[in-house]
């Protein structure tokens, strides 16, 4: 088995932090004096400046870095976060992923650009801070008057009576060292926070026989003097903080044995370190604080970011073909399962039927499983309208809310891929079209910021995925104008609310008065209309004037079942989709007698076409004596299947058709039945389609 | 007959001198293809017709779960029909289509054996004396006094599909 390629599992993982970058990024807009979010987007920033530089993508490294920096000033406190930094790091992102997919190409100019804008958010939140020692920034910030040189100026500022003594012990992994963490760094850091005695303690150190050169027995005990608050020490390991082993003790200043630079504190009662340290405990003897990771223990910093890596831990990547080749076997084994039974059954040996009865139930267990894990979680679909939300308000200046319910609905991978463009166009036109401008919020009487609801719920084997503004609706007079001077439809034909609706999914229709880069081109209805309906899906529109509108559609839960009707036609079997099925009924002798010059029945008042799948699929056999009529809706019409015989409702795996039968449009895949003999599922559109050319030849041939 | 029509196809061969094939019959001629692209030997098994499909595939089987079409080279060949024998298999191979690796099974009167073919009994298809494509063939091979026909399958099964657009353009 070969492995995957190392660059490519790096796009991947880079893909996910920044992921988890922007998201990060998007709840610190709400709420800017999160430090949670500070820390865990700096940490993104970092680990995707590491990873990028060791696969290779300089240019990457490079970039980020400079972002990573201005991060690490917020996390410092030097600077506040601003809403104008969030966006040039957002934006920053985007170019990041750029730098991913296209790692040779021609980026400087778009880098500078972004950084000089970055810079300039940067120095722009750095001044009123200096002013105002923002409430949400560090500890530290309450010495950071002077942005320039923080460290320095905290350090030299004399305040000798607020040091600390800590003793350190640090033990890291046995594997950190080939895991590219270099100790020395992490002490070189240390020291510089203050006055640092380090002690190696070699007593781990094995026999030269067992000592593996790469691996790390060093542990070290280090006292620290230090003016820096207790979070310091955590800081520099904030990296390596999950797996090492980290005991920080507070040193009362008159037990100090030996203390170097302790002397030097001597006025410094117990009682202040609280307020030089708040984190640390003001008892002599503390008790050790950050033990190795559980979420509890190191939680106080990040405990967000270290959930998602306890979850990342649990995952595996699995390529999605290997998934399809699994599906494939528990087809099989269905499949030789019914094969089983049937032999079971028919031999009346108790003991064959009581283990065929086992398999039955496990591999229809089994089945369950697989379905259920190709499904993924909606809420990976709708991370991205937060950003795509974001950055329509900026450019259509109106303030947009975006609210989603039911991200753990879970539907099946494939779905999700190409829900995902339909869904953009949706909450575009929502954000475009339907929702007002805050003025015209305000007269109507509305909270001037616009709200875009996404949610998603099952409803038996659907996903209904709804998107719903609270703007002005759908105007309805426009989309009847427009559609009669497009010639859609005829003037004044009488139309239901929903057909009307149902309009602006035609091709060329747009109603926007004025094209915008958002929308308007009158492109994207029609696409989301046409992905909706190959994902076997359905549109539903609401709108109300005034209120807003509501667009709903329903997706079949998976790609790889569908309920289908199983019908012979001479000896063929063939499945027909359940969904497009409206009703059955027999094709009485008389009827079928008298519609050899018309194929038509009359069904409750209206006319029905109906096709004799018999002839369209040239099987040479006699009709049955009592034939049967599927009626089918495809859209707008409804038309009549002729078949010898219905068999039954059919829980349908699709199988694909090969390449070799492309060409054949009248179905759109195949299955296997539980005798194990395939059974071809009709494509019903297509199917109506070539019925009306063999008809138009027959016609043509008199 | 120029030298260069004359030469043996070196991606058949590929500077090997000799060929592990699977024989076997169809209609009266003895065919071979190359072992290695041989996925499985089957008994005749129930066949679904695809209506509208194009003769020479005109039905598809059901081989271990996945839905593959089987296909009558006869039809390439302008061969007659043969009834179905207790000695018909399918053979089942896996052929690039388009870029795409398609599992196809091919119906076979009867299947010989797997053997060896060397290289230096091999011929390119004769220019004359045949009233088959002769792009349909790569080689044939001599061996005890008769000979074996390697198809070249890449090119009966595009060109399958080329004349069926044809025929779709004339419709």
């Amino acid at each position: 088995m070969s492995f995957p390629d190392p660059i490519a599992v790096f796009r991947t993982e880079a893909a996910e932090l920044l992921e988890q970058v922007e998201s990060g990024l998007l709840d610190l807009n709400h709420d800017l004096s999160d430090k949670e979010q500070v820390d865990a987007v700096f940490r993104g920033l970092h680990t995707l400046k590491g990873s990028g530089a060791m696969f290779g993508f300089e240019a990457l490294a490079a970039f980020t870095h400079h972002c990573e920096t201005a991060f690490d000033q917020v996390r410092k406190g030097i600077v506040p976060a601003t809403h104008d930094l969030v966006t040039a790091v957002l934006g920053a992102t985007d170019h990041m992923r750029a730098l991913i997919e296209v790692p040779g190409g021609d980026h400087d100019a778009v880098s500078e650009t972004l950084l000089s804008r970055l810079r300039a958010a940067v120095a722009a939140a750095g001044h009123p801070a200096g002013a105002t020692p923002a409430a949400h920034a560090g500890p530290v910030a309450s010495s950071a008057a002077s942005p320039a040189a923080p460290v320095e100026a905290a350090s030299a500022a004399g305040q000798k009576s607020a040091t600390t003594t800590y003793r350190i012990r640090i033990g890291l992994p046995q594997n950190a060292m080939a895991n590219g963490t270099n100790p020395v760094g992490l002490l070189d850091e240390l020291a510089e926070l203050g006055t640092a005695t380090i002690r190696a303690d070699l007593s781990r150190i094995p026999a030269i026989d067992d000592l593996i050169a790469t691996d790390l027995y060093v542990r070290w005990d280090v006292e620290l003097v230090t003016d820096k608050p207790r979070s310091a020490i955590d800081d520099v390991f904030i990296f390596v903080m999950d797996e090492m082993e980290l005991v920080v003790t507070v040193v009362e200043p008159g037990a100090a044995p030996a203390a170097v630079a302790a002397a030097a504190t001597p006025a410094a009662p117990a009682a202040s370190l609280p307020s030089a340290a708040p984190p640390a405990p003001a008892a002599p003897v503390a008790a050790p604080v950050a033990a190795p990771a559980t979420p509890a223990a190191s939680g106080r910093g990040a405990p967000q970011a270290d959930a998602k890596q306890q979850k990342a831990a649990e995952n595996v990547r699995v390529p999605a073909e290997r998934l399809d080749e699994l599906m494939d076997r528990v087809g099989e084994l269905v499949i030789a399962q019914s094969r089983l039974s049937q032999l079971a059954g028919s031999s009346g040996d108790l003991m064959l039927r009581a283990v065929s009865e086992d398999v039955e139930r496990l591999s229809g267990e089994l089945r369950d499983t697989m379905m259920v894990l190709r499904m993924v979680p909606v809420a990976q679909l709708f991370g991205r309208f937060r950003r795509l939300v974001h950055d329509l308000a900026i450019e259509t200046g109106k303030a947009i809310e975006l609210v989603t319910e039911g991200e753990t609905t879970e539907v099946d991978k494939s779905v999700i891929e190409r829900l995902a463009d339909p869904l953009v166009h949706l909450v575009r036109n929502s954000c475009d079209h339907g929702l007002e401008s805050a003025d015209e919020r305000r007269a109507a009487g509305k909270s001037p910021t616009g709200r875009i609801f996404l949610s998603a719920r099952q409803q038996a084997g659907e996903v209904i995925i709804t998107i719903k503004d609270d703007g002005r609706g759908i105007n309805r007079e426009r989309v009847r104008a427009k559609a009669e001077s497009s010639g859609l439809i005829a003037p004044n034909a009488s139309l239901s609310d929903q057909e009307l609706l149902q309009l602006i999914f035609q091709p060329g229709f747009s109603t926007a008065q004025q094209v915008t880069n958002l929308s308007g081109r009158g492109v994207g209805m029609d696409v989301v209309k046409r992905t909706i309906d190959a994902l076997r899906g359905t549109i539903n529109v609401v709108s109300k004037p005034g209120e807003g509108s509501e667009i709903s559609l329903a997706i079949p839960l998976t790609l790889a079942i569908i309920d289908g009707l199983l019908v012979r036609v001479g000896t063929g079997r063939y499945v027909i989709p359940l969904s497009a099925v409206e009703e059955c009924l027999e094709l009485s002798v008389e009827e079928d007698m008298r519609s050899r010059g018309r194929s038509f029945i009359s069904l409750r008042d209206s006319l029905v076409p109906f096709i004799r799948l018999r002839d369209l699929f040239e099987t040479g056999t006699k009709p049955d004596p009592f034939q049967k009529v599927v009626v089918i809706s495809t859209g707008a019409e409804r038309v009549g299947l002729v078949v010898d015989q219905i068999i039954g409702d059919h829980q349908t795996v699709i199988k694909a058709m090969s390449k070799l039968h492309h060409d054949v449009v009248t179905f759109s895949g195949a299955t296997i039945l539980g005798d194990g003999g395939v059974a071809l599922i009709l494509d019903v559109a297509h199917l109506v389609a070539a019925g009306q050319q063999q008809e138009a030849h027959l016609r043509a041939a008199g | 007959m120029s030298e260069a029509l004359r030469k043996l196809p070196e991606h058949l061969w590929e500077g090997r001198e000799e060929l592990e094939v699977l024989t076997f019959e169809i209609a009266g001629e003895m065919f071979a293809l190359e072992a290695v692209h041989v996925q499985e030997i089957l008994d005749l098994l129930p066949e679904t017709a695809v209506p509208g499909a194009k003769p020479f595939v005109a039905s598809v089987i059901n081989f271990r779960g996945k839905v593959i079409p089987l296909a009558d080279i006869r039809l390439a060949f302008g061969m007659e029909a043969t009834t179905t024998t207790i000695d018909s298999r399918i053979i089942v191979i896996e052929l690039d289509i388009d870029g795409e690796a398609t599992l196809t099974g091919i119906r076979t009167d009867k299947v010989h054996e797997v053997t060896t073919l060397e290289k230096s009994h091999g011929e390119p298809p004769p220019s004359v004396g045949m009233r088959w494509r002769p792009d349909f063939i790569d080689c044939l091979v001599r061996r005890h006094g008769e000979f074996i026909i390697i198809p070249n399958l890449k090119t009966i099964f595009s060109a399958q599909n080329e004349r069926n657009s044809q025929h779709a353009q004339q419709g």
